[in-house]
């Protein structure tokens, strides 16, 4: 029999591990993905005044640190019992518009993306930003790095900072938007417009044209039938800075919405002791294990669980693709966790459109920006979607708006669950009877979380979309007989 | 001849450190001609065991980013101390303990208790990760947490410190460029312990606001009313942290209407950040009257996050041990 | 072992340090615990002064001054005041008790008062017990982990 563990090299390094169990006959026992990092930003935000939580927050993550922003800025929103004027909300949401289309970008170019445009058997060395420069053209290498820099610049104007904004407190924003930064962000959005259709085409064309990818997107390997969760406005379309988050079966049946201060009707955390991250699951179904089905409170809370949760897109050129993307997949929901891709492209666009309307909003200029609080601060729950899953940020405070407990659910998190089936089940189709194809097990289990883009400097204050794994293979004994290793 | 080598590592951060240093743009394929990138996770795939291979001292320079938290940190930071000839503390975290630095206001303990008994938490058997986990298929480690987050110096010995949180990419830009030109062997390297990509000032000296040495009466905080855009923040009575701390951004805060926060550190030749800020705090105060005084400081309700938020490992009272 | 407080004392060059010459002269007792540091005037007190006192084992710190309205450089002492009362809040936020640092006026020609002020501050500091930094229960766990890695 052989033991199987996707290990960093010693487990003193690296960021993530997975460790494969094979029973007597040599199939997959079980799987685990470990997390071994923690930072606790929960305890040590109490005794901060409220109004940092935006600035400190962020620092939980560089990659998404405006998500972060956000979901701190409506938490002490609501804390102080303020309603923010029109601008400052929409100051708020193009910032975090012109951010989900840098992000998306630099997952479907550079991380996750390259599996299909490169082709999930092409060498690693080829799967990266710069395999795909190689085969679609220097031109697009250009316009990603150009859809990056814009992004910045307008969470620059608008936050103050590139990295970790510094704008948003409690009933606003700090500083409004000149006429001059408002031409430059609207034309820098209509690029942007253009960058996410060509996008889309270019996923047409590579991944749609091509019937082996098609049906590596359908096949069971990389489908999980679980609760999807996403924020969607009134109108129960995606929205990513505000509204209620919609909760539906396995089935697509929506089983209720909830607004921000009812999630923890909802939501629960499971705590292993192999990790330092825990497992949040759906309370009102109930922790079941690492199982699929209607039955197990096991969610899902990505760009394909958006698409899922809600009834349309508000913008017209998303909400076309997203006909087309149920119609192409057989109906809602898709199952089909490679789809998230898809799914994910859609919402650049979806993005970027808003982008657009929120910059030529007649609002956008206004100086008023800030609504002074008076209430007494005391509670305040702030949801955003981040790019990798719904955030929940909940603080309590004294009557000065000094933090005395808070609770966070970052977006990564919510997929752990998820991440590890997902894992576990790729484990179990490329691993049979101790036989192991080494290449392609690491390309595919590899597949099988990147789709999530998951970013476990969220999760765990640590590691930016990126794990660095290597695959061990024991003997019997437990001696290695093969080492693979490589950062993906 | 083979090129010098290149690596950036990550110990316990955020990563928008590296998010940071991708952002130099065209300057990385300056990096990528001119060293060879043998470790460098956000970027490109390496591995660690070619790393452990090395002679000690063959990579040229490192990066490292981010805090010391736990035992694999600290592995990390000793094999590339090694294995550099120098090794850059970069980045807030790596230098002063930054934000998550704050954890070390408290015990240990107590950290796990909120996060694995938080009120989403359903976690009646009271479970904790353990270093040694048996799961039915086996046994599962996982790195030991330390009581408290250590910067780098703590750990190893520091050739140079990048400050900020992160750093700005221009100033990344600029010290590259003068480690190109060390290497071309066109300019000399700063002395050892240097701090690098950064003035030897304070953010008040690139701020434009308006200081006329006007004393206050009263702080106040960020949301309770509109601020003068062109006035200097503290004499608003707003705290900021521009006094004291160290030069470099251009004043991004104060430029967008929120406060400096003091993300680029203690400003040259400052032992102590917080014992610095609270010279530049109490002079501005406008009382000679003891009751008084304390009425105004009543307007700074967390005095050690507002002098320390992220320096806290580097102080002189609550460094990391 | 009974404990002895450690203690420094910031003292101005016009006033206090005089006024603790005088009590030294005077013999008048004040305890030996303490050790003084002359500084030109009490708003020479650079914070930095305190917390170093404190980091590098001194269980208590006084700082000396000339009465409110007597400062040799005239409004002096009254940024040391306010710097003492910003520092104790400080000190406390981090968790450390604010008793162990005290100011006190003390002119040249009080020796006595700030013989009585010392003996008085070093029971207090006495009845707080030790700072002991390194030693804190509630910062280190007592697993000390950190020598686990060679
Ligand atoms: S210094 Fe700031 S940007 Fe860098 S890792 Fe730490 S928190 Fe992140
Ligand atoms: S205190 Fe702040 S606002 Fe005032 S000059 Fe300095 S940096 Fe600018
Ligand atoms: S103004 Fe202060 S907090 Fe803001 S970037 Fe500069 S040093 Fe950092
Ligand atoms: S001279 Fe004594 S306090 Fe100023």
């Amino acid at each position: 029999m052989n033991r199987i563990t996707i290990d960093p090299i010693t487990r003193l390094e690296g960021h993530g591990k997975i460790e494969i169990f094979l029973d007597e006959q040599g199939e997959v026992a079980n799987a685990y993905l470990q997390i071994p990092e923690l930072r606790g930003f929960e305890q040590f935000v109490v005794g901060r005044p409220v109004e940092e939580m935006p600035q400190i927050t962020n620092r939980i993550c560089g990659v998404c640190p405006e998500a972060h922003h956000m979901a701190a800025a409506k938490a002490i929103d609501a804390v102080y019992s303020v309603t923010p004027p029109p601008t400052a909300r929409k100051l708020r949401e193009l910032l975090y518009s012109a951010f989900y289309v840098t992000d998306h970008t630099t997952h479907f170019f550079a991380l996750g993306g390259p599996d299909f445009i490169m082709g999930p058997d092409a060498p690693v060395a080829e799967r990266n930003i710069l395999g795909v420069i190689h085969k679609v053209g220097l031109e697009i290498g250009k316009q990603v790095i150009q859809a990056r820099k814009y992004g910045h610049r307008v969470i620059k104007i608008i936050g103050g900072r590139k990295i970790h904004p510094a704008t948003a407190i409690p009933g606003g924003m700090t500083k409004c938007l000149s006429e001059e930064e408002r031409q430059e962000i609207e034309t820098m959005g209509r690029w942007a417009v253009d960058f996410a259709q060509f996008a889309l085409g270019l996923f047409d064309e590579v991944v749609l044209g091509n019937p082996e990818y098609r049906d590596l997107i359908l096949s069971d390997i990389y489908t999980h039938r679980t609760y999807y969760i996403g924020l969607v406005d009134a109108e129960n379309r995606v929205n990513f800075y505000d509204g209620m988050v919609s909760v539906v079966s396995p089935e697509g049946e929506r089983i209720g919405k909830y607004a921000p201060d009812e999630y923890r009707e909802w939501i629960a955390e499971r705590v292993e002791p192999w990790t330092y991250l825990k497992f949040p699951y759906l309370k009102k179904i109930g922790w079941k294990g690492f199982v699929d089905g209607a039955d197990s409170g096991v969610y899902c809370a990505t760009p394909l669980s958006r698409l899922n949760a809600s009834d349309g897109m508000a913008t017209p050129l998303a909400q076309e693709q997203y006909e087309r993307f149920f119609e192409t997949l057989g109906g809602k929901p898709v199952h089909h966790r490679l789809a998230t891709h898809w799914a994910r492209l859609i919402e650049l666009l979806y993005a970027a459109e808003r982008w657009v309307e929120l910059a030529t909003d007649p609002e956008i200029t206004s100086p008023k920006v800030h609504t002074v609080p008076t209430a007494t601060p005391s509670e305040g729950v702030g949801i955003v979607e981040a790019p990798r899953g719904t955030l929940t940020h909940h603080y309590w405070t004294d009557e000065r708006g000094i933090v005395t407990k808070a609770n966070l659910i970052v977006g990564t998190t919510n997929n752990y669950a998820p991440i590890s089936m997902s894992i576990t089940k790729a484990a179990r189709a490329f691993i049979r009877a101790g036989e192991v194809v080494t290449e392609g097990l690491l390309n595919r289990i590899e597949m099988a979380f990147r789709l999530y883009d998951p970013c476990m400097s969220c999760a765990t204050h640590s590691l930016p979309g990126q794990m660095p794994l290597e695959v061990v293979i024991r003997d019997a004994r437990g001696e290695p007989v093969e080492k693979l290793r490589q950062f993906c | 001849m083979s090129k010098p080598k290149f690596s950036m590592y990550w110990g316990a951060s955020c990563g928008g450190c590296d998010i940071a240093v991708l952002n130099i743009h065209e300057k990385i394929l300056e990096v990528d001609e001119t060293f060879e990138i043998v470790l460098w996770p956000v970027a490109v795939d390496a591995k660690y065991a070619d790393v452990e291979a090395l002679p000690d001292g063959d990579i040229t320079l490192t990066l490292f980013n981010g805090g010391i938290r736990n035992e694999e940190n600290e592995h990390m930071a000793r094999l590339l101390r090694r294995k550099s000839q120098i090794l850059v503390a970069f980045g807030s975290c790596a230098s002063e303990g930054c934000v998550p630095a704050l954890a070390n206001l408290y015990p240990r303990e107590r950290l796990f208790e909120t996060v694995y008994a938080g009120p989403t938490t359903e976690n009646p058997e009271g479970r904790r990760p353990l270093e040694r986990a048996a799961v039915p298929e086996g046994e599962l480690h996982l790195p030991k947490f330390y009581p408290t987050l250590r910067t780098l110096d703590e750990v190893v010995e520091v050739d140079y410190i990048i400050p900020g949180c992160p750093p700005e990419s221009h100033q990344i830009a600029a010290v590259l460029d003068v480690v190109f030109a060390a290497l071309r062997g066109e300019a000399e390297l700063p002395p050892k312990g240097s701090v690098l990509g950064a003035g030897i000032s304070t953010v008040c000296e690139e701020c434009p606001r308006k200081r006329d040495v006007k004393k206050i009466r009263a702080f106040r905080r960020i949301q309770d009313g509109p601020a003068d855009p062109e006035i200097c923040l503290l004499e608003q009575g707003i705290l900021c942290a521009g006094p004291a701390t160290r030069d470099g951004c251009g004043a991004l805060c104060p430029l967008a209407g929120a406060a400096c926060i003091g993300c680029y550190g203690p400003s040259e030749g400052v032992v102590d950040y917080g014992a610095r800020l609270m010279s530049a705090v109490a002079s501005v105060i406008d009382s000679r009257d003891p009751e008084e005084i304390e009425r105004i400081l009543d307007g700074i309700p967390d005095p050690a996050g507002a002098f320390y938020r992220f320096n806290l490992a580097g102080s002189l009272l609550r460094r990391g041990r | 072992m009974t404990f002895e407080p450690v203690l420094i004392g910031f003292t101005c060059n016009w006033c206090s340090y005089r006024a603790a010459d005088l009590a030294g002269t005077s013999r008048t007792k004040y305890p030996p615990n303490i050790r003084l540091v002359r500084l030109m005037c009490s708003g020479r007190l650079d914070p930095t002064f305190v917390l170093k006192a404190l980091a590098e084992g001194a269980d208590g710190v006084l700082i000396t001054g000339c009465h409110p309205g007597e400062c040799h450089y005239l409004e002096q002492n009254y940024k040391a005041l306010r710097r003492y009362h910003l520092l104790r809040r400080t000190l406390q936020s981090l968790g450390i008790e604010a008793e162990r640092v005290k100011l006190v006026w003390a002119s040249a020609s009080e020796g006595l008062q700030l013989a009585e002020a010392i003996r008085q501050f070093t029971e207090e500091i006495r009845a707080l017990g030790p700072l002991r930094w390194n030693a804190r229960p509630e910062l280190r766990s007592e697993d000390a982990p950190l020598e686990a890695v060679p």
